[in-house]
């Protein structure tokens, strides 16, 4: 076996790193970081290949939490089975995937659900979003060296898992948002707790603006730091608040609304380059604060226009959609989240395909860091929110 | 003191081995102290309580049984590690912050050893630090803890300098390294204070002493060389158990080294701020404690509310901002002295 000692004789036999282009120069070096480093977010395992603190490429290697999610889908012996394995692919966004694999069994099935159901799914999906959001700015603040606006986010996200446990049993993983309805309907307490929380999070946001946003040492890590240019982003396929952080208005909720998104109004936010370039993590990071603001906005026009009903009246007793398939995208807070349904017209889905976000971001990692330092990889895996659960499948 | 307990014991020797474990016997109880304090204040930073339960009144021996855990783990070094340098490098930072203990005037009795040299001693014997640091990191045979040494070793030599001017500026007011000299020199009320002298150009030596002092005791932010977000643990990736005690022992003791520097040679150390009232020497040992733990504070502050800076950023703010305004503070000092002698 080889080992890794480098030599500083340019004639000596050349490293060969697997997946890089070429073997190692004298003064170059491999540095491994995860599956165990602290800031990877997860198991990602990153190979750097490092000239001292300078990036000159990195092989990211992925796998490390994959759970077959695609197979077990197939295995299932009904569509409904499906739903608590999306749960676990992005686990700080399950709500999300769960709308999303719903929504394409339901046009499958094309059935409609009813109005109260919609509503609900959507105030869910966007407190899903904010809480994600704010794991994905508290932890952004730890990569960057501040830990406590994690701790204020962390505090104001157990209001939601606390209005999500209240509504379903579960804080993290809900099985709530099931193929033609709910698994169950709101408390009573529904709309006041939600309201409680908006009212106590606008503050907040401006809390963490003051705290972390606009704070200097903070812009000087973040801006100008891992640009991806607009171009660079679509061509890569990039989604969510890294294609709008590159300063492209693309938002399925406005461009493809699916739900009853298009009952409300919010805003897209994108990235302007106010502190740097467009495109740099600063960007990418301040489109999901103002995403956080614009999340609160559509909550309140929904929660006071829930109409009453029957959560589970639309729940077909059989889910036997016809033969054919359906692709249905869905904004989840990563970014658009992809389902490629097939059905034989069994019980069970032939094939569950999964376009994953995080795995399409995480792609041009390599492209974002090469010729920075070392800590600003951190800054950029930070600034592009990836779950492993979801990368991996 | 010294004098007291040479009339009380007559052995020379013993006095001065006696005269050199007190300030052990603070820094022990100090560290344990403000670990303990640094978890509360971050947690009241963070809306949370920190720790409660261990011994009862606001978990008040939890950094006691921290400790005790540390002493029962197993003492590992990695195979690969260069055994010797391994072991000893957590002693050789050690003893460089204790070191500089000796010559920091705690109240006006007493002062581990009074040379006429005490800040350039503090200044020189500080230094010694860095080569422990750097032997950690190389002993261990690790690649972040030879980045964590590498960074701290490139830092804690460019502050250093900006450190030294600054402490220059004060050395040129008062005419003398001789730190209980200095502390003499800033006797009789607050307005004494080195900090408000020379139309505030000592304000800004203070100022840059302290941003630099920071990076010299490696703390946010530029805690870059332990930057855990980033090189995992910094140059103590390796290590465990006591041997990691003693860098975390050694941090603290640099914490309080540097902020009894800057309230000696800025706020007057030992002296009463009102003058002659509340003064003498167990009432210099509380002004002196009083001050340096309100440094000790403001660093636990900065460290819970700003982010880090990057490595390049850091060397920039040290040689090409911190630099460049000592010497101007420097120049200034020196044109006031010079003219008002």
């Amino acid at each position: 076996m080889e080992t890794a000692t480098a030599t500083l004789d340019p004639a000596a036999r050349p490293i060969v790193v697997p997946g890089f282009a070429r073997p190692l120069k004298a003064h170059e070096m491999v540095i491994n970081m995860g599956p165990q480093h602290p800031s990877t977010h997860g198991v990602l395992r990153l190979e750097l290949i490092v000239d001292g603190e300078i990036i000159v490429d990195i092989v990211p290697h992925i796998g490390y939490l994959h759970r077959c999610f695609e197979k077990h889908a197939e295995h299932m012996t009904n569509y409904q089975q499906v739903v608590p394995y999306c749960d676990r692919m992005d686990y700080v966004a399950a709500m999300s995937n769960d709308l999303g694999y719903a929504v394409a069994v339901e046009k499958m099935l094309k059935i409609t659900v009813p109005e109260r159901v919609e509503y609900i799914r959507v105030i869910m999906a966007e407190l899903q979003r904010i809480a994600n959001h704010m794991i994905a700015i508290g932890t952004y603040g730890l990569d960057i060296g501040a830990f406590t606006p994690f701790l204020y986010l962390f505090r104001d996200r157990e209001l939601i898992l606390d209005i999500f446990e209240e509504t379903c049993g579960a804080r993290l993983l809900y099985n709530y948002i099931w193929i033609g309805g709910l698994s169950h309907d709101v408390p009573a307490s529904f709309q006041t707790k939600v309201k409680n929380f908006v009212r106590v999070f606008r503050p907040t946001i401006t809390e963490i603006n003051n705290l972390l946003s606009y704070n200097a040492i903070f812009v000087k890590r973040t801006a100008d730091v891992g640009v991806l240019p607009a171009e660079t982003a679509v061509n890569y396929g990039a989604s969510g608040p890294v294609l709008r952080g590159s300063g492209v208005k693309w938002d399925l909720r406005k461009n493809d609304p699916y739900s009853v998104y298009d009952r409300f109004q919010f805003e897209i936010p994108v990235g302007e380059g106010k502190r740097g370039t467009v495109g740099d993590c600063w960007d990418r990071y301040m489109v999901r604060v103002h995403e956080m603001e614009q999340s609160l906005n559509i909550i309140e026009q929904a929660i006071d226009a829930i109409p009453p009903g029957d959560v589970q009246s639309a729940i077909p007793k059989r889910i036997r959609p016809e033969a054919g398939d359906v692709y249905v995208r869905t904004e989840t807070p990563k970014g658009d989240m992809g389902f490629y349904v097939v059905s034989d017209g069994t019980a069970s889905p032939y094939r569950v395909k999964v376009r994953p976000p995080c795995f399409v971001n995480l792609s041009f990692i390599a492209a974002l860091c090469r010729g920075a330092m070392i800590a600003d990889v951190i800054a950029v895996l930070g600034s592009i929110d990836i779950v492993l659960g979801e990368v991996d499948r | 003191m010294k004098e007291i307990l040479l009339d009380l014991l007559r052995n020379e020797a013993l006095v001065y081995t006696l005269m050199a474990v007190v300030p052990l016997l603070w820094i022990i109880p100090f560290a344990l102290g403000a670990v303990w304090l640094e978890r509360k204040v971050a947690a009241h930073m963070q809306d949370r309580l920190g720790p409660m339960r261990t011994g009862g009144w606001h978990g008040w021996s939890q950094t006691i049984a921290d400790i005790l855990k540390l002493i029962q783990k197993e003492d590992t070094v990695p195979l690969a590690a260069d055994r010797l340098f391994y072991t000893i490098a957590p002693f050789v930072v050690f003893v460089g912050s204790f070191a500089a203990y000796a010559a920091i005037p705690f109240s006006a009795a007493y002062v581990g050893s009074d040379i006429n040299i005490g800040l350039f001693y503090v200044i020189a014997v500080s230094s010694l630090v860095v080569v422990g640091l750097l032997m950690a990191g190389w002993a261990s045979n690790n690649k972040w803890a030879l980045f964590g040494a590498m960074r701290s070793a490139a830092q804690i030599v460019s502050y250093e300098i900006p450190v030294a001017l600054a402490l220059l500026a004060a050395v040129m007011l008062a005419g003398t390294f001789d730190l209980q000299e200095i502390n003499r020199l800033q006797d009789g009320g607050i307005l004494n204070w080195f900090f408000f002298r020379k139309y505030g150009l000592m304000a800004v030596a203070f100022l840059i002493y302290f941003v630099a002092s920071l990076a010299e005791v490696n703390r946010t932010p530029f805690d870059i060389p332990e930057a855990e977000s980033e090189l995992v643990a910094g140059y103590h990736t390796e290590y465990a158990g006591m041997k990691f005690a003693m860098f975390f022992l050694a941090e603290y003791a640099n914490m309080f080294a540097v902020s009894a520097i800057a309230a000696t040679v800025f706020f007057g150390g030992w002296t009463s701020p009102f003058g002659s009232f509340m003064a003498g020497p167990w009432w210099g040992a509380f002004w002196f404690l009083l001050k340096s733990m309100v440094f000790v504070f403001v660093q636990m502050w900065l460290r819970w509310t700003l982010p880090r800076l990057r490595v390049d950023q850091l060397m920039y703010i040290g040689w090409k901002v911190l630099i460049p305004f000592a010497f101007a503070v420097v120049l200034g000092v020196g044109f006031f002295v010079l003219a008002t002698a």
